[in-house]
């Protein structure tokens, strides 16, 4: 299959999962729903009690929130996905001859059309909770990037987890469950040296923590060490081998 | 788009088997289809007809086996293969948020059709499918028999030679399922071939001018349906005598129109015969009937159904599985 096909046939499933999106309210309401619960839960109700030493604790929540929430979005792409597979149009694509890469590609394109809007919105949220960035607008807009990078790896995951499961119901839990330990085990609500060695060495070295790391020295105008290269790494090698995997499996998967 | 028909068999496989676990789906089926005709596949649910289709359609792979479409190689050139197929029913679906029109684009598109030719074939299949007052709403608020006709013009789109219908009606009410068979009919006016599978006898004999009866994953009969329907004894003819004294006189007139031996139930005062050609015999027989002047309690034809087929093909009833 030449290139130019892949792109274009690509691109019409773009179009197609971005028509759906504004007839499923439903998908974006509860992509909002949940970062502005934990903003709220995190301000107002746990935020008195987290210390962080030389920064306001919204200051410091919202790049956790903004990470968390590209990274839950790897749940969405998975059950779009299972819903496909369940109805019965990816066996109409698979028996097309379109690009095989197409289907998943625009997919988790489209995915990041939806997390950049998600992150925007809970962006201005943020600011209405009295989150002040004091990152230059060039290292906010690289923050920004960053969180896109990473909504495209992790929609990858969740690609791989759909393809690799036999229901919708398996896809949503096998979706949730990886994604708790990573994004609460991290530096993204609590500053991790108050957690136990054991726990804080892994809290410091996943690479979520990374992300979230990279995103907050960028938004706060901190100094970001090697963060930002270590989530491009991370997040271009999850994607590198997300993305053959994940071929593969869509290749060999039967309804 | 689709490249020049090659010589031989629109479909031919030989040995296809598949295990899914410990299920063997299918335990070598061949098939030779020709071109231009409704095939039909005829089997009970679970009987491995989807399968087959899947195989066919390179959605799936065979453990073993061969099978050409077109005259390419499954398993060889399996993207060769979707340049001429179509895959409708069953296991293929639209996309429930995108009206009809636009589904039929996207299809056409993803077909190889660049944008212009994929919008007027849109037109003109949803002109031909009957959907031109839904073409702007999103199909998820269509009803059932609108939705199969959106299936199967979305299978259309690109004009393939050999399509698949994995039971296009099933689900359909009585009056969708003629829509259907309309519809079948017109593609192979059109030099289609269409390969059907169906639980459904009637649906298999009025569509297809050749029939392959599977079971448990094997091919257990081929032919026309008049040769199908030869095998399991045809049509019968039924009459029931008000007075058990009409009886012999009864059977005497069916043994006129009968093709095979004539049976007669004194206890249910009834006569039964095979006959070749129904509505003539049934005609004659009420006809004579009427003249000796004998009161029935009943008189009528009796068509074999799958079951019947089934139990004259096997010697037990189709096999009752769960998909
Ligand atoms: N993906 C699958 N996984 C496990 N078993 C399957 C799968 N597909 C089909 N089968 C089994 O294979 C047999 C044939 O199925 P199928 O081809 O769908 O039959 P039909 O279409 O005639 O109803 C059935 O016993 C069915 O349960
Ligand atoms: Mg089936």
């Amino acid at each position: 299959m030449n290139p130019a096909r892949a792109l274009r046939d690509s691109g019409i499933i773009l179009w197609r999962q971005l028509v759906q999106l504004p007839r499923i309210p439903e998908v974006l309401v509860f992509a909002l729903i949940q970062p502005v619960m934990f903003v709220l839960l995190f301000r107002y109700v746990f935020g008195g009690a987290i210390a962080t030493p030389g920064e306001s604790y919204v200051n410091y929540l919202m790049p956790g929130i903004f990470a968390q929430t590209v990274a839950f979005g790897a749940v969405a792409s998975g059950i779009g996905l299972a819903e496909d597979l369940r109805r019965g149009i990816i066996d109409r694509f698979r028996s097309l001859p379109m690009a095989r890469s197409a289907v998943l590609v625009g997919r988790t394109v489209s995915d990041l059309v939806r997390n950049f809007a998600v992150v925007a919105v809970m962006y201005v949220v943020g600011l209405l909770v009295g989150f002040r960035p004091e990152g230059s607008i060039a290292a906010q807009v690289l923050a920004f990037l960053l969180l896109l990078l990473t909504s495209f790896a992790f929609s990858w995951i969740g690609v791989v987890i759909a393809l690799s499961m036999k229901t919708v119901e398996a896809v949503q839990s096998a979706g949730f469950i990886w994604l708790f330990p990573l994004t609460f085990a991290s530096s993204a609500f609590v500053p991790t040296d108050t957690m136990p060695t054991w726990l804080q060495v892994f809290a410091d070295n996943q690479p979520f923590t990374i992300v979230v790391n990279a995103v907050r020295a960028l938004f706060l105008d901190q100094p970001v060490g090697n963060y930002v290269w270590l989530t491009l790494a991370w997040m271009i090698g999850i994607t590198a081998v997300m993305i053959p995997l994940a071929t593969r499996q869509y290749r060999r998967r039967s309804a | 788009m689709p490249g020049e028909p090659s010589a031989g068999n629109a479909i031919q496989a030989e040995g296809l088997r598949k295990a899914f676990g410990k299920t063997q789906a299918l335990d070598g089926v061949d098939l030779a289809v020709p071109r231009g005709i409704v095939y039909g596949l005829l089997g009970p649910n679970g009987a491995g007809k989807s399968t087959v289709v899947r195989i066919l359609s390179t959605l799936l792979r065979p453990d073993s086996g061969s099978a050409t479409v077109d005259g390419i190689d499954v398993l060889r050139d399996p993207g060769a293969v979707r340049r001429h197929i179509g895959l409708a029913g069953q296991y293929a679906a639209v996309d429930e948020y995108l009206t009809g029109r636009e589904n039929l684009v996207m299809f056409g598109r993803l077909s190889g059709l660049r944008k212009s030719v994929a919008r007027e074939r849109a037109d003109e299949l949803l002109e031909r499918f009957d959907l031109v007052d839904a073409a702007d709403r999103p199909s998820k608020g269509y009803s059932g028999g609108m939705r199969r006709r959106l299936d199967l013009a979305a299978s259309l789109a690109s004009r393939p030679p050999i399509l698949f219908l994995d039971e296009p009606t099933t689900g359909l009410d009585p009056r969708s399922r003629l829509g259907m068979w309309g519809i079948i009919n017109e593609l192979v006016g059109d030099g289609t071939t269409v390969l059907l599978t169906t639980q459904y006898l009637e649906e298999a004999d009025r569509l297809a001018a050749r029939i392959a009866v599977i079971d448990h994953g094997r091919v257990i009969a081929e032919g026309t349906p008049a040769q199908l329907k030869a095998r399991v004894g045809g049509e019968a003819l039924e009459v029931a005598v008000v007075d058990a004294a009409d009886l012999e006189a009864a059977r005497a007139i069916v043994a006129g129109v009968a093709s095979d031996e004539v049976f007669v139930e004194p206890e249910r005062r009834r006569v039964r015969a095979a006959v070749a050609d129904g509505p003539s015999a049934l005609g004659r027989v009420s006809a004579e009937i009427g003249a000796a002047g004998i009161a029935t309690e009943d008189l009528g034809l009796h068509r074999p159904t799958l079951d019947e087929v089934f139990l004259a093909l096997t010697g037990r009833p189709a096999a009752e599985e769960a998909e």
